[in-house]
């Protein structure tokens, strides 16, 4: 370490002497010109992605709200969708149900997953596979959204339709995968989807978090004749706890805005359903994509209310996320 | 107190002997991991593999050198033509836009901001911005762009949403990198004379330059993939259209959404040769980021 | 209940890099004996080999013999974790688990163990936590997290979590090197007061330490950097320190004294 920083040292003042000759001349007149242009350009940027933020909330509130005002259902406890009819009526509650339902129950799937993942790669795998196994993880990641769905609908949604019955017919029981014909274009279905293009989001962060996991306290519990299992309990998920739980929430607000996958898989039904085995239900994300092109002046400025609401559904469960993540420093 | 009193005893048993209990734990912890990793392969295989056998039926000349021109969902033949043109003039103005706002915005956090108050706001909306989802960003260029401003749908509409998506990961990507570039290099610019804002560009940039690119990349392949916002202000054509501010553009994700909808066989085809190109180009996007970081590794770490 | 070591041509390794050559040395029980030598002399290296921690760095590995009353730890029927649980271990820096409390991380190796009954419990942690001179510290705050103790009351509380679990052998890595004057004096004192019962081994950088508080001291070099450590020789501590066979020892306590 120390003599790699050295040698850093040594080249960094041969590029600052590099640097300097490159600056001879000018550098009198230009030096305090320069330093102000660059830092105001960088400052600058800086308040540009500020203000874009800022325009983001802005201009959906403003768009959204003739259309608000036009609405002859309740915006938030309505089922319906019908802002192009006349009077518009249109509310969000079935969207809101499906967005939170399909994420929770992709996030319930995903983190275990992810979490036995990230062990196995930090502590299972033979140490020089480490990386290219987490390369391989994170290929899941580079798969774009639109094959998923692609994949959800031509290939997955047939293989969860005998799942969907099984569970139907053992677990049936439980209120939520009940309902008489379960189907493959369920939320179920489109929370597989949803877990499998979190999963690297989890996994990755849980995987960081245990990297940090000093060293002293694995070697305590092992010195005290703990297994590799036991050493994990003891010593690597308490310390990962408070990362891990901030890294399935993130992977919640990532499942909550997915839209193309989910609108591939989902078969759009009205009204909630909570056999979530049943075909049927709809999310935010997905709803806008599919009624866009019908949209009219109304349907347009109803999209982008609902799409206003997503936005602070996600931005509140995302800074939750990333307080928790944070919290993890407290430690150390 | 078993343990206790086993040690004691014995000393034949002593070193051989962890209960039976707590091994068969371990072991059964240890399947469950190597499952999960397992059961991580079996999707990411799966879509690889129905990609590549449904998408090369219609991998051919024909899918790259035409547009869906007075091609209809029943028809064989057509292509991409248009798709492709359109994603990378997209994703090309997309980069313009938002590698130097997201490097300034990095710069300005690492090298400028120190623990003043404005860099921990624009440090928090660009978490904000990572999580944004896509088809906000989407709807907010339709809400501003279009629906304000007045503007058609076009490609660099689509570019501007693309543009938003892809800021906080360039911004995040580069931070990373300035951050690794050790003080000691900006001291000894700064005690050669030379001002700060040359230190940054001569001394700073360019040792950061690599892990930067590797950033950029892997931004460019992930918004790339990027659909939702692209159907709200690019909108669909079937027609080749080169002029990203005139109009409707095609763009592949929009292509094989469309494509994917019609349940004619030859249109599905479209569209799994169309998700095969897509991949194809993320993929070595992938490698290509990966590559230009290993070379970096060993001078630079 | 204390155990004699016996080590033969022992030789580490991490990687490719060779850090000990051909140890071969004799542990009595119910002593303490001191390691002590330059830094990079594989003195800690050699005391993670004595209960299989050095094989917890990946790419590490051990050749040779360590006998523990005649059973080998590298036998290949032996498992780590069983010798671990009968070779206890003290590390540098104070390790406790930071989100147990001062009671939790002293049963922390019991309940491992399978001791659940909460009065044998409560037993063994008196018991340990007055071994280890901090019961009258702590008795009216075991439930508050073992982090909140100042830095040589965690070292002693690293050493009644150690000693509850009844090892045959405690292996000390520095255990002072983090600690002031009056802390490292305690834990002088409790290794004094544990040497009755128990084989232990003391890795310092301090040679007084070492002449205070040790029986018998073995003394380290290295040939080199890249070289692989060696034991140079072992010997009661005051005939170390006062008439040492070989010239590398002399030059070595001289130096540091002078």
């Amino acid at each position: 370490m120390s003599s790699e920083s050295g040698v850093e040292a040594k080249s960094g003042a041969e590029v600052a002497a590099g640097a300097r000759h490159r600056a001879t001349g000018t550098r009198m007149s230009t030096g305090r010109a320069g330093d102000r242009i660059f830092a105001g350009a960088a400052r600058g940027s800086g308040i540009v992605v500020l203000g874009i933020v800022a325009a983001i909330g802005a201009f959906l509130v403003w768009k959204a709200i003739p259309a608000l005002q036009d609405n002859e259902a309740s915006f938030l406890t309505s089922e319906e969708w019908n802002p192009n009819a006349a009077p518009p009526r249109f509310g969000i509650a079935q969207l809101a149900f499906g967005t939170v339902m399909s994420s929770l129950l992709a996030m319930l799937i995903a983190t275990p997953v992810a979490i036995g993942i990230a062990l196995f790669i930090s502590f299972y795998s033979p140490r020089r596979l480490a990386s290219g196994l987490g390369y391989v993880v994170d290929l899941l990641a580079a798969v774009p959204s639109i094959v998923y769905g692609l994949w959800g609908l031509a290939f997955l949604s047939k293989h969860m339709e005998g799942i969907s019955k099984f569970l139907n017919s053992t677990l049936g029981w439980i209120p939520l995968l009940g309902g008489d014909s379960p189907g493959k274009n369920s939320i179920f279905t489109a929370s597989v989807v949803l877990a499998i293009m979190i999963l690297p989001i989890i996994s990755s962060i849980s995987r960081e978090v245990f990297l940090q996991v000093p060293q002293d306290h694995v070697e305590a519990s092992l010195a005290l004749g703990a297994t590799r299992w036991e050493m994990i309990r003891m010593s690597v998920l308490p310390y990962g706890r408070s990362g891990m739980i901030g890294a399935s929430m993130l992977g919640l607000g990532r499942a909550m805005g997915e839209t193309i996958a989910v609108a591939m898989v989902l078969t759009f039904v009205p009204g909630i359903n909570w056999h979530v085995l049943e075909n049927g239900g709809s999310t935010f994300a997905a709803n806008i994509a599919n009624s866009f092109d019908e949209a009219s002046v109304t349907g347009r400025g109803a999209l982008i209310a609902s799409g206003l609401v997503l936005f602070v559904i996600t931005l509140v469960v995302n800074m939750a996320a990333r307080a928790v993540v944070a919290r993890r420093k407290e430690f150390v | 107190m078993t343990t206790v009193s086993t040690s004691k005893g014995r000393p034949g048993a002593a070193l051989t002997k962890v209960s039976t209990g707590r091994r068969i734990k371990d072991r059964f912890v240890q399947v469950l991991v190597y499952l999960a990793f397992a059961l991580a392969l079996i999707p990411l295989m799966s879509v690889l593999w129905t990609v590549v056998v449904n998408g090369a039926k219609r991998f051919d000349l024909t899918f790259f050198q035409f547009s869906m021109n007075a091609v209809g969902g029943r028809d064989a033949g057509g292509g991409a033509y248009h798709a492709i043109i359109g994603t990378l003039q997209q994703v090309l103005i997309t980069s313009l836009i938002s590698v130097p706002i997201a490097v300034l915005t990095a710069i300005y956090l690492v090298e400028y901001a120190g623990d003043g108050r404005l860099g921990k706001v624009i440090s928090f909306t660009v978490d904000v911005m990572t999580g944004i989802p896509s088809i906000v960003a989407g709807l907010f260029v339709l809400a501003l762009w279009l629906l304000t401003f007045g503007f058609d749908f076009s490609g660099f509409a689509g570019a501007l949403a693309l543009t938003i998506l892809m800021i906080p990961t360039v911004v995040r990507a580069s931070e990373e990198m300035l951050k690794l570039v050790p003080n000691e290099l900006r001291e000894a610019s700064f005690a050669l004379g030379v001002p700060r804002w040359r230190t940054i560009l001569f001394v700073v940039l360019p040792t950061a330059l690599t892990g930067m690119i590797t950033g950029i990349m892997l931004a460019v392949a992930r918004v790339m993939g990027e659909t939702a916002p692209l159907l709200l202000t690019i909108f669909y054509t079937k027609v080749i259209n080169t002029n990203p501010v005139d109009g409707a553009q095609g763009s592949l994700p929009t292509f094989i959404w469309d494509q994917a909808k019609d349940p004619n066989q030859n249109s599905i085809d479209r569209a799994w040769t169309g998700a095969l190109v897509l991949i194809l180009i993320i993929m070595l996007l992938n490698l290509a980021a990966r590559f230009v970081a290993g070379r970096r590794r060993p001078a630079g770490r | 209940m204390a155990k004699r070591i016996e080590v033969s041509g022992l030789h580490a390794y991490y990687g490719g890099v060779h850090a000990i050559e051909d140890i071969s040395m004799t542990v009595e029980p119910r002593s303490v004996t001191a390691f002590i030598g330059p830094s990079g002399c594989g003195k800690s290296t050699f005391l993670r080999t004595l209960n299989r921690m050095h094989e917890v760095i990946p790419g590490a590995r051990v050749e040779g013999k360590v006998l523990l009353d005649d059973e080998d730890l590298y036998e290949s029927s032996v498992d780590p974790v069983a010798v671990r649980r009968v070779v206890g271990m003290v590390f540098q820096r104070p390790n406790p688990f930071p989100t147990m409390s001062i009671y939790d991380n002293v049963a922390a190796g019991l309940k491992l163990n399978g001791v659940r009954r909460k009065a044998r419990l409560d037993e063994i942690v008196e018991e340990s936590l007055r071994g280890a001179n901090l019961w009258n510290e702590v008795q009216d705050r075991l439930s508050k997290p073992g982090a909140g103790l100042s830095g040589g009351q965690q070292q002693r509380l690293c050493i009644a979590r150690a000693i509850a679990v009844q090892p045959q052998v405690l292996l000390m890595d520095e255990p002072c090197s983090a600690l002031d004057p009056i802390s490292t004096l305690a834990i002088e004192d409790l290794i004094d007061k544990l040497k009755t019962q128990y084989t232990i081994v003391i890795v310092t950088h301090n040679m007084q330490q070492a002449a205070r508080v040790s029986d018998r001291t073995a003394f380290f070099n290295i040939a080199g950097t890249g070289k692989p450590g060696k034991l140079i020789e072992i010997d009661d501590t005051s005939k170390i320190f006062t008439n040492p066979e070989q010239k590398a020892t002399e030059d070595y306590i001289t130096g540091r004294f002078g």
